[in-house]
């Protein structure tokens, strides 16, 4: 472990000087030449409404420009900046640290993801189950060749899939599943509550092609319903709910 | 055999398992523990022929839901073509032995 | 135990129920359980097959089970056997959609409907249904009840 005191000469355009201050530990790791994680520590004072992904980004302006970390919209929008966060999965953008309620803040890159560079994960897999199921409306007559151009819904039938639809695939579910913290081959709560997504969807006619996916040896029956996945999720989408409903017409409960 | 018949099967043998086994624990309670573990009233059981006929029921019900259990969490512990039909394979072989075995302590007692 | 070229924690990661409540700790629960329950039914074949040897091997067999330890491990078999089956009835219900909510559109701060009260009543049920079988249980084989 590294401990860096002070600041360097450096100025900031948004200075953060508050009294207080927590110890960031920021786990460095190339895999190029890496055996292990290490810890570097940094102090890093913080206001009530710093985030997590500010202090990170301190850290990168005033004392180690290495740290590798992936940010985009800061809002909890664009999914970049998932990483674990004294030990749960969290968006960085959008945790406080004020909220952590701890002296100690420990980031660490998202388990169950391959890692590029300290906090920065290759996101190939995630991206591959989420094409895997399908995640288009399916049918025969496509706006091209309907002469209608719209498929029009109900406001009740948007209500089925409207919460699946907010997934911005940031990963933390997928990190947060215990399957996926040893089958390498499950396809991952993200995926699945994007096939429930589209099954639920009053336009597609694609269920049984999707159900046919993910109805193998690592589908839908690799979850076990521990629901960690639920409590990670950023966007509110409830992926254990969306997994359970869609295995719900496998099992004859739904039609 | 697809997945989602095998976990119908996992879970369909879970559910008709649960009120024989709950007989089989109350037979034991009914006659008193004790004396319901004695040699005569094991035989006695074992002769009656709609008892020993549950417990085949149940030996076979729970042999296939705890394999199926067993191959669940081995596939999910390690991944590849051949490790996953060895497995796969394993726990049927061993789901078919155990039933064998438990079989033959059954209608060995029942006959003789 | 980390697998660093894909980041997993493995087993460490699958068992590790800190930090995501109380369905995180049926879900290990429900896998000891399993384990737990398919070890015993394989010696309880074996040890019931020693009624092939008689009387005299059926007693012997039975004086071995029936001492203090074998009577705390019996307890701890029927409280896996109880919390496995309540626990899996409410499992199954969930894997078919029974209980997990209905969609709808999240208002910050999301709670996810999934993981809601009648749940983790499910899962509290099963543990004190559990503990309570368990002293039954430890009650009858040590002579308290009859």
């Amino acid at each position: 472990m590294t401990q860096i005191p002070g600041l360097a000469e450096e100025h900031t355009s948004t200075p953060l000087s508050s009294s207080q201050s927590i110890t960031l530990r920021i786990a460095k790791y190339n895999p190029v030449h890496d055996t292990e994680k290490k810890f570097m520590e940094f102090n890093i004072p913080y206001e009530k409404w710093t985030t997590v992904l500010e202090a990170i980004l301190e850290v990168k302006k005033h004392f180690d420009h290495s740290v590798a970390v992936r940010f985009s919209c800061r809002q909890a929008t664009c999914g970049s900046c998932g990483m674990i966060i004294n030990g749960k999965p969290r968006l960085a953008c959008f945790t406080k640290i004020s909220e952590l309620n701890s002296n100690i803040i420990t980031v660490e890159p998202m388990n169950n993801f391959p890692i590029i560079r300290d906090l920065a994960v290759k996101f190939e897999r995630l991206f591959d189950t989420h094409h895997k199921v399908k995640p288009y409306i399916i049918r025969d007559d496509t706006e091209i060749t309907s002469d209608t151009k719209e498929f029009l819904q109900s406001p009740e039938e948007l209500e089925q899939y409207i919460q699946f639809s907010n997934c911005i695939k940031c990963g933390l579910c997928n990190s947060a599943c215990p399957t996926m913290a040893t089958d390498s081959s499950f396809v991952g709560p993200q995926a699945l509550a994007q096939a429930y997504r589209y099954v639920a969807d009053s336009r597609d006619k694609g269920k049984d092609t999707r159900l046919k996916i993910i109805d193998e040896s690592h589908g839908i029956w690799r979850c076990h319903f521990a629901g960690s996945c639920s409590q990670v999720c950023p966007k509110g989408v409830d992926p254990a709910m969306g997994i359970q409903l869609l295995r719900g017409y496998m099992l004859g409960f739904k039609s | 055999m697809r997945e989602s018949i095998i976990m119908k099967i996992h879970y369909g043998s879970a559910l008709a398992a649960v009120g024989l086994v709950a007989v089989h624990i109350l037979m034991r309670l009914t006659q008193g523990y004790a004396e319901s573990l004695e040699y005569a009233n094991v035989i006695r059981n074992y002769h009656f022929l709609p008892y020993a006929g549950m417990l085949e029921i149940i030996l076979i019900l729970l042999s296939i839901h705890g394999f199926i259990g067993l191959r669940v969490i081995l596939l999910e512990l390690k991944q590849g073509r051949i490790y996953e039909k060895v497995i796969s394979y394993s726990c049927f072989i061993a789901m078919i032995g155990l039933i064998t075995y438990g079989t033959r302590t059954i209608i060995m007692v029942n006959m003789g | 135990m980390t697998n660093n070229s894909e980041n997993k924690k493995g087993i460490g990661g699958m068992i590790d129920p800190r930090r995501y409540g109380i369905e995180r700790i049926a879900y290990l629960l429900m896998r000891l359980s399993g384990l737990g329950l398919l070890v015993y039914f394989i010696a309880h074949i074996y040890e019931t097959s020693k009624i092939l040897q008689g009387q005299f091997g059926w007693n012997e067999m039975i004086a071995s089970t029936q001492t203090t330890h074998g009577h705390i491990i019996l307890a701890i078999i029927i409280g896996m056997c109880v919390f496995h089956t309540v626990n899996g009835i409410r499992v199954m219900l969930g894997h078919g959609g029974v209980g997990v909510g209905t969609p709808t559109r999240p208002d910050y701060p999301y709670s996810p409907a999934s993981q809601n009260i009648k749940h983790k009543i499910g899962i509290y049920s099963a543990i004190i249904l559990a503990a309570i079988a368990m002293m039954y249980g430890l009650a009858v084989m040590f002579g308290e009840l009859k």
